[in-house]
């Protein structure tokens, strides 16, 4: 109404300069922070996955073929692969049933503070992993500690470094922590009364266990299965250490393709039939897990 | 009508880390009562709750359930079911197979769940929301499911821990009346923990008043509100004023130096006791006519009265009314004999409880 | 009574089962004969000559330089990267977070061939710096993953609280906001730390002929057989981070019992 009054005027310009002094910080302005990520993803992650990609589906002479996927057939390749696969898998289920009774017996402690436990399950990760892995091959040898022990007792000896049973005692070794965190922490995250709820429904402990809690610990089970089985699945080091120059994984075929002898296309092309298994894990894991709340354990 | 005893607690005790929650606590809850356990944050009212669901077992003492002995029984063979604070829905089931939940493990047919289901729903006003997720649900709709989860098993007694907390006013009042109906309509018991003494009055038949694990009174609302037995009951029931006085004989006590006709005998003579005297009890006259008086000394519009502070024979008497006096005015008090409740003042060890909460 | 025994001895047996190759490796560290097997007499000969032996000495700096430089760069662009997709709209952001599982998810040989590729597609010599960018690379996810539940959990409003007091954007972020997902930050920092600490699959596609960190030292001598010094070493880390972790738990609760007082 009065727009000759000076003073109003004033009081309109003075408010326009304090809009502009004070503008908070857009979201445009933040997102722009992740720039530097974004282009170091596109340089080290999406870039030299296309170029296994390239070399996989390409000869020496940069034509295309499919020859280096159809090596996976050959009679080594092919006995390395299934050998992979069956102690992976054989290594995740003994991860899945040691791991899951030891995160319900956390959970049922009631510890007030995470992070004792993680301390606890961390730690040995601090020791150096091959020398980890170095250790149970003293423990498990033919004079190591096991054999010493059962010969003091007049037992007879176990004969198990460079068999199969060692490579699934390494996988379970290595990888068990990334079995009990995740699922410990999805269980740590159940409400004591939703179990309360369901024993007042009338669920005993089995039918409890089965209805209400192993259904809310799936993200967790997910993230920790394929945390075990894919390091499982593509492992030489574990191979290499407690199966002696036996036992061939898959791993280790496609380790001496590239190290040994520079074959980098048929190298790529076994590692691409290798990410189809990785692949379905890590899409288990989007689908289960959305809130990432098994990774999360980290 | 004499309703019978559907539950009997017995000489109850229970510690945690050797604090003790409940000490010999005895108590009986009739069928289709309402009963409220009421009482600040601490008092034992929820360790009472879960004792009888079976979620707690007491240190000592028998928990008697129609007859049996349920003390050692787990809760999922009591005939009993929980509403529980937070809802504690299961997440990852739709409404349907949260509410289906109890009966299936009770066997029951197909269509007969379907049905229950259905009636359920009905019952809390949630028709059709079978297939929807918990998560996609408000609180108050949480809430009406976490209800309809548990009646749908048909229990004697329905045990509900404080569940209208995370509400909002009006959605607690609505869910108030909600539950009220609820009762008459299933004509069973239903026992509600709570630390909001407007709740308790609304909806109990009977409440258990509590404080620092010791029963402080059991009674009608009425009789707790207008005959509290001791000064932490007047004290958390409503607003009071609570003060010192001398029962001069039967039917006369003297407040402040000036005496007051009462209704209540017994109390000895030139005895200490406890005075309640609820604000809205106060009849604010002109000086003359007051047996005692006063000045106005605050003056705040609550809506549905004034409150008014009093500062009259050295006590800041609080007053409700509809009618405002202004502040500085001087005034009378008169209270009808009827209103003033006399309360011995506290002598034994449950009692010691409330002289120790006040301090 | 009966399943809260069995439950501490089943934790016990899964304890013992995960610290029984670190007691073995301890004893080792002492044991004055080279062999794995036999006792030789208690001796900590080891723990001088390591400090004289150049290749080990060499290896080691080089893990700890690639390991703190590479945990620094990660959580400087990692914690830049979380404050970014934080503000971003849906899809982008979570596009950008899946890429971020990639190298967490995937095989560390898959990882480590695809990063050795690329050196050799641009000319890039093998060496430190191809083994720092690629230990950089899979450090990120991990700071971003402990950093992002944090930023997620801190009020909003205390940032337009700073700025309603009259601080600019950067200030209010610098005085507010970062102190607040500072514990996202600092354990992101020592889990890259730790992730790098350890790497060898990574480390072995990537460093060419000329680097060594620990663990590629060590995979080469697994034939030859391992040097007791490196018993010693590892001993000597594992004490030293065993020893900090304890140092921090004990701050934190004297912290906590100040705060509750």
């Amino acid at each position: 109404m009065n727009n000759e009054n000076p003073l109003r005027n004033e009081i309109v310009t003075q408010d326009k300069k304090a809009k502009k002094k004070n503008v908070p910080a857009s979201a445009k302005n933040k997102t722009l922070l992740a720039t530097p990520y974004g282009l170091w993803m596109a340089a080290f992650i999406i870039i030299p996955l296309i170029l296994v990609l390239y070399y996989g589906l390409t000869d020496g002479n940069g034509n295309f073929t499919l020859d280096n996927l159809t090596l996976i057939a050959n009679p080594i390749n092919r006995k390395a692969l299934w050998l992979s696969l069956k102690l992976s898998v054989i290594s995740t289920v003994i991860c899945l049933l040691l791991a899951y009774p030891l995160a319900l017996i956390l959970k049922s402690m009631k510890l007030k503070d995470n992070s004792f436990i993680v301390m606890i399950v961390i730690l040995p990760m601090w020791m150096n992993f091959l020398l980890r892995t170095i250790a149970w091959q003293n423990i498990l040898e033919k004079n190591g500690v096991i054999n010493t022990i059962l010969e003091a007792l007049h037992l007879p000896a176990l004969n198990i470094i460079n068999t199969p049973t060692a490579i699934v005692l390494g996988m379970v070794y290595n990888f068990l922590p990334f079995m009990i965190l995740p699922i410990y922490n999805t269980l740590a995250k159940i409400d004591d009364n939703v179990i309360n709820a369901a024993r007042d429904l009338g669920a005993n402990g089995w039918v409890t266990f089965k209805r209400v809690i192993f259904p809310l610990s799936m993200p967790g089970v997910i993230s920790g299965i394929t945390m075990v089985f894919v390091p499982s699945l593509t492992t030489f080091a574990i191979s290499t250490i407690l199966g002696g120059s036996k036992i061939v994984l898959i791993g280790n075929v496609i380790e001496q393709q590239f190290q040994k002898l520079g074959n980098w296309n048929t190298g790529s092309g076994l590692s691409l039939v290798l990410m189809v298994f990785i692949l379905v894990s890590m899409t288990a894991v989007a689908k289960y897990d959305k809130d990432s709340e098994g990774t999360n354990a980290w | 009508m004499v309703n019978n005893k559907l539950i009997d607690l017995i000489n109850i005790s229970k510690s945690y880390n050797g604090n003790v929650i409940i000490d010999d606590l005895n108590l009986y809850v009739r069928e289709n009562e309402f009963l409220t356990f009421l009482g600040p944050s601490g008092c034992g009212k929820t360790t009472t709750l879960r004792m009888i669901g079976g979620f707690e077992t007491p240190d000592q003492g028998k928990i008697i359930f129609d007859g049996k002995d349920i003390t050692k029984l787990p809760p999922n063979e009591r005939q009993l079911n929980t509403v529980f604070q937070k809802y504690a829905l299961f997440t990852h089931m739709t409404i349907a197979e949260n509410i289906a939940f109890g009966l299936k493990i009770k066997k029951k047919s197909k269509a007969y769940i379907d049905d229950k289901i259905k009636y359920a729903l009905k019952l809390v006003n949630l028709d059709g929301y079978g297939n929807r997720m918990p998560d996609s649900l408000s609180g108050g709709q949480q809430q009406r499911i976490a209800i309809a989860r548990a009646i749908v098993n048909e229990p004697k007694v329905l045990l509900l821990d404080e569940p209208l907390g995370a509400l909002d006013l009006k959605l607690r009042q609505d869910m108030q009346y909600e539950l009220i109906r609820l009762k008459n309509e299933l004509g069973i018991t239903f026992i509600y923990v709570t630390h909001d003494q407007e709740e308790a009055l609304t909806m109990s038949d009977t409440i258990m008043v509590m404080n620092q694990g010791y029963i402080q009174q059991i009674g009608t609302p009425e009789k707790i509100y207008n005959e509290p037995e001791n000064a932490f009951v007047a004290d958390f029931i409503g607003e009071s004023n609570i003060i010192g006085a001398t029962m001069v004989r039967d039917r006369l006590v003297n407040i402040l130096g000036a005496n007051f006709p009462c209704v209540d005998e017994g109390f000895g003579e030139n005895k200490p006791v406890d005075v309640v005297i609820r604000p809205e009890d106060i009849d604010l006259v002109a000086p003359e006519d007051g047996i005692i008086k006063g000045r106005v000394t605050s003056l705040i519009f609550k809506g549905v009265h004034y409150e008014m502070d009093v500062m009259a024979n050295g006590y800041e008497w609080l007053v409700h009314s509809t009618d405002l006096s202004p502040v500085g005015s001087e005034v009378g008090l008169r209270v009808d004999p009827f209103d003033i409740q006399i309360m011995k003042k506290p002598e034994s060890v449950d009692e010691e409880a409330v002289v120790n909460n006040e301090q | 009574m009966v399943k809260k025994i069995a439950g501490k001895l089943y934790i016990s047996l899964i304890v013992l089962f995960l610290y029984a190759p670190i007691l073995v490796l301890i004893v080792l560290s002492f044991n004055k004969s080279k062999s794995r097997n036999k006792w030789g007499g208690f001796t900590f000969e080891w723990y001088q000559s390591l400090f004289q032996n150049d290749d080990i000495m060499t290896a080691l700096y080089t893990t700890l330089i690639i390991a703190l430089l590479s945990a620094v760069i990660a959580t400087i662009i990692g914690t830049a990267a979380s404050i970014g997709m934080s503000s971003m709209k849906k899809v982008p952001r979570t596009i950008m977070m899946g890429i971020t599982n990639i190298p967490m998810l995937n095989a560390d040989i898959v990882t480590g061939i695809s990063l050795m590729l690329l050196f050799v597609a641009v000319n890039y010599t093998l060496g430190f710096s191809s083994v720092l960018l690629a230990h950089i690379t899979f450090n990120i996810p991990y700071v971003i993953l402990s950093v992002m539940p944090r930023l997620k959990q801190t009020n909003r409003n205390t940032y337009e609280a700073a700025l309603d007091l009259g601080a600019s954007p950067m200030k209010a972020f610098f005085k507010v906001v970062f102190p607040d997902i500072m514990p996202g930050v600092i354990s992101g920092f020592m889990l890259a730390f730790t992730m790098s600490l350890d790497d060898f699959i990574i480390t072995h596609f990537t460093r060419g002929a000329a680097v060594n960190t620990l663990s590629t030292k060590i995979y080469a001598e697994t034939r030859k057989g391992i040097k007791p010094e490196m018993y010693a070493l590892s001993t000597l880390l594992f004490l030293s981070v065993l020893l900090l972790l304890i140092i921090i738990n004990r701050r934190n609760d004297s912290i906590n019992k100040k705060r509750s007082m």
